[in-house]
């Protein structure tokens, strides 16, 4: 049954496809005529080499944890909630909705507010796909692509016609009122050296608390484990009495509600108002993120470090080796994507036939005869695959 | 509105219309082979920048048109080693393409040409002309002094890039590969049921990759168009969401050729009428532009909620074919 242990499957093969994805981005830099080697040591440097630098990864990371569980949540139910843009987007709609229709009195409960309502505007711009795909099978990838750009129009209609500040040419909305502004790292953890530039914020622990729900919910409760055995195999689930719409529509609208809360970090923490694409690709990132962490929570906050990191330091890479552009990280981000989505039996296959070969012989006597000792894994990653969703 | 407002706005559908219908048609054949394609975007952004380089650099648009459909190819190429041979997941890698391409083209448009990502503009050679047919005026004075007969033939029909009239041959020229060849008939077979080409002794994988290289000529087709004929060089993201409109296309047509003709030229009339006016006044009701905008993502949904008609797309679509032993 398992030709790998389980270790190699969850840390060696996604490791092996990020130093692939490293080495071809590395010849890239070469091709175009820069050394690889000081890059990579500027792109270290920039994102961990000082406070200034971990309070931009981190700012980074927060997003990616938020929209890497969103389409980890999705994958479980082997949904590709490839719309993490579009909800982000509304999400932060549901924000400035909140924090400049009522005047709060303190953060803490604005903070609650913000959470509520970038998680419900989230959910409400996933719900019309998931409902489409439980009830009239339509394609979730392609409704949850749709769904991006019809987000991004009614995000320039709203600021330019509504949220916009009279007098103003630019797309923005007011600013939020002082009382509504989050902490950021200069202020609650200033004696670490966090300078007030970086945009560092206490969404950041919102977004821990995230990965705990998200993995008390899979691997600890009734639902998370009708998520997962729908994930594995729809028919069996449904012969066990699980309703297909059902959990279909709920890992969507968590997955979209997780999503949207994205824009707690970006609106409220750092912007403090509502500004034309404030996502900046977050929710395509959090595939990648998905991917690389095997839809594990832990596994998703050290992705989302990993493409913080890169984010930060991509961003200093353009200060000290003017010759690389700023793009460059989404050509690591791409090949990523690539080695941990796509190309994943590429490397899979043949570290099986490798193990299959160190196998001592008594176990692959045992093998004929399985003990069945294992219970359900928690590791278990969900293999996505669209037929699954295509019905 | 005048009768050559009218013209010169369908004018403008047929050029707008024209790389979508070249990226519908790409769309067309690979996933009718049974692989899906949300990699149409970053093909097009690939075969655009590599088309607009090569054609600034040698000064010949045709080298320019061949070096982008080269990129698109090799993308393609990739498409199909990750989601055919080794039989991942076709999705993820057209995303992972789409992601590729705009982090590529910029950086190498950096290092080549140090303007922020961007190539110089083209001019002479270096750009498709338009083509004006025998007899027509292609001045805005001479087009307005015509009969309205010649106004149709000088402003609509004559006077656009030889790329759109390869486009619109290639409707025609997909209906009959498709239904009228042998190859045609394997292909929609092996996006249906592949297992029964295989026992046919016909291969599955030769199939399928022959068609998505197909899809990379078309994909390079159409983003040498938008770089090369529709405007005059490469910037950053210049596909702007095209091969995702494409690809709405392509369901809104049903993945029939002729239908997709019908589709791209309505998506491309959306976008003509929302580049002209910024709002459109209807009685009572102003729709604003970022609503036209939006309009064929929208349709597409409708399509797919089965509201309007019922959109099935071929059944063996986004399936890795395992070979039985």
């Amino acid at each position: 049954m398992d030709k790998m242990p389980k270790w190699a499957d969850v840390l060696l093969i996604p490791l092996i496809s990020v130093v692939l994805a490293l080495l071809v981005s590395g010849l890239v830099v070469a091709l175009i005529g820069e050394s690889p080697v000081r890059a990579m040591e500027v792109m270290v440097r920039g994102a961990f080499g000082s406070a200034y630098g971990w309070g931009y990864t981190l700012y980074y990371a927060t997003n990616f944890i938020f929209t890497g569980l969103a389409v980890a949540v999705a994958f479980h139910a082997r949904m590709f909630n490839i719309g993490g843009e579009g909800q982000a987007a509304i999400g932060g709609l549901g924000v400035a909705v909140i924090l400049l229709g009522v005047a709060w009195p303190h953060w803490t409960i604005a903070l609650l507010a913000a959470i509520a309502f970038s998680a419900l505007f989230g959910a409400a711009w996933a719900a019309i796909p998931a409902y489409l795909q439980a009830k009239r099978g339509s394609h979730i990838v392609i409704t949850t692509i749709m769904f991006n750009y019809i987000a991004a129009s009614l995000l320039v209609y709203l600021l330019v016609n509504v949220f916009r500040v009279p007098g103003s040419m630019a797309p923005e909305s007011g600013r939020f009122a002082e009382p509504a502004h989050l902490p950021s790292a200069s202020d609650f953890a200033g004696f670490l050296g966090f300078p007030a530039s970086a945009p560092l914020n206490i969404s950041f622990f919102i977004a821990l608390l995230a990965c705990v729900f998200v993995w008390v919910l899979i691997w600890r409760t009734r639902l998370g484990y009708e998520i997962r055995s729908f994930g594995h195999s729809e028919t069996a689930a449904v012969y066990a009495g699980i309703n297909p719409t059902r959990i279909i529509m709920i890992s969507m609208l968590i997955s979209g509600g997780l999503a949207g809360m994205m824009a707690i970090n970006v609106v409220m923490g750092e912007a403090e108002r509502l500004v034309l694409d404030f996502v900046e690709g977050a929710g395509f990132v959090g595939i990648a993120v998905a991917l690389m962490g095997r839809s594990h929570p832990v596994g998703v906050v050290l992705a989302a470090l990993l493409f913080g990191a890169l984010y930060q330091g991509g961003a200093e890479l353009q200060f000290e080796m003017p010759a690389i552009s700023r793009e460059m990280v989404v050509v690591i981000q791409a090949l990523v994507i690539l080695f941990t989505g796509a190309l994943d039996n590429m490397v899979r296959m043949p570290m099986e036939r490798l193990f299959l070969a160190l196998r001592p012989r008594g176990a692959v006597g045992a093998e004929a005869n399985p003990v069945p000792t294992s219970p359900v894994e928690p590791h278990e990653p969900p293999k996505v695959d669209p037929q699954g969703s295509d019905r | 509105m005048d009768f050559l407002t009218i013209l010169q706005i369908l004018d403008s559908t047929v050029r707008l219309a024209t790389p979508l219908l070249l990226a519908c048609l790409a769309g067309l054949y690979s996933e009718r082979a049974g692989v899906f394609d949300i990699g149409l975007e970053g093909k097009i952004l690939a075969s655009a920048f590599f088309s607009a380089a090569v054609a600034f650099t040698s000064g010949w648009v045709w080298i320019g048109l061949l070096a982008g459909i080269g990129a698109s190819m090799v993308l393609a190429a990739l498409h199909g080693v990750a989601s055919i041979t080794f039989r991942g997941n076709q999705l993820i890698s057209g995303v992972a393409i789409n992601f590729l391409a705009a982090g590529l083209t910029v950086v190498i448009a950096q290092t080549w040409f140090r303007q922020g990502g961007r190539t110089p503009a083209l001019s002479g050679d270096g750009r498709f002309e338009n083509v004006v047919l025998p007899g027509a005026e292609s001045t805005i004075r001479g087009i307005a002094q015509q009969g309205p007969l010649g106004q149709v033939y000088s402003e609509l029909i004559s006077g656009h890039s030889i790329l759109v009239y390869i486009a619109l041959a290639i409707v025609p020229l997909t209906w009959w590969v498709l239904y009228r060849t042998r190859f045609g008939l394997r292909l929609r077979a092996v996006g249906e049921n592949p297992a029964a080409v295989d026992t046919a002794g016909v291969s599955v994988v030769a199939l399928r990759f022959s068609a998505v290289l197909i899809a990379g000529v078309l994909c390079g087709l159409a983003g040498a168009y938008l770089s090369t004929a529709l405007s005059a060089g490469f910037v950053r993201d210049m596909s702007a969401g095209r091969g995702f409109i494409a690809l709405a296309a392509l369901i809104f047509a049903k993945w029939r050729p002729w239908y997709a003709l019908s589709a791209c030229l309505l998506f491309g009339f959306f976008d003509a009428v929302g580049n002209r006016y910024q709002n459109i006044q209807l009685g009572e009701i102003v729709v604003p532009v970022q609503f036209m905008q939006a309009l064929p993502y929208i349709l597409v949904v409708i399509v797919l909620a089965g509201l309007v008609g019922k959109a099935i797309p071929p059944r063996a679509g986004g399936e890795p074919y395992v070979k039985e032993r």
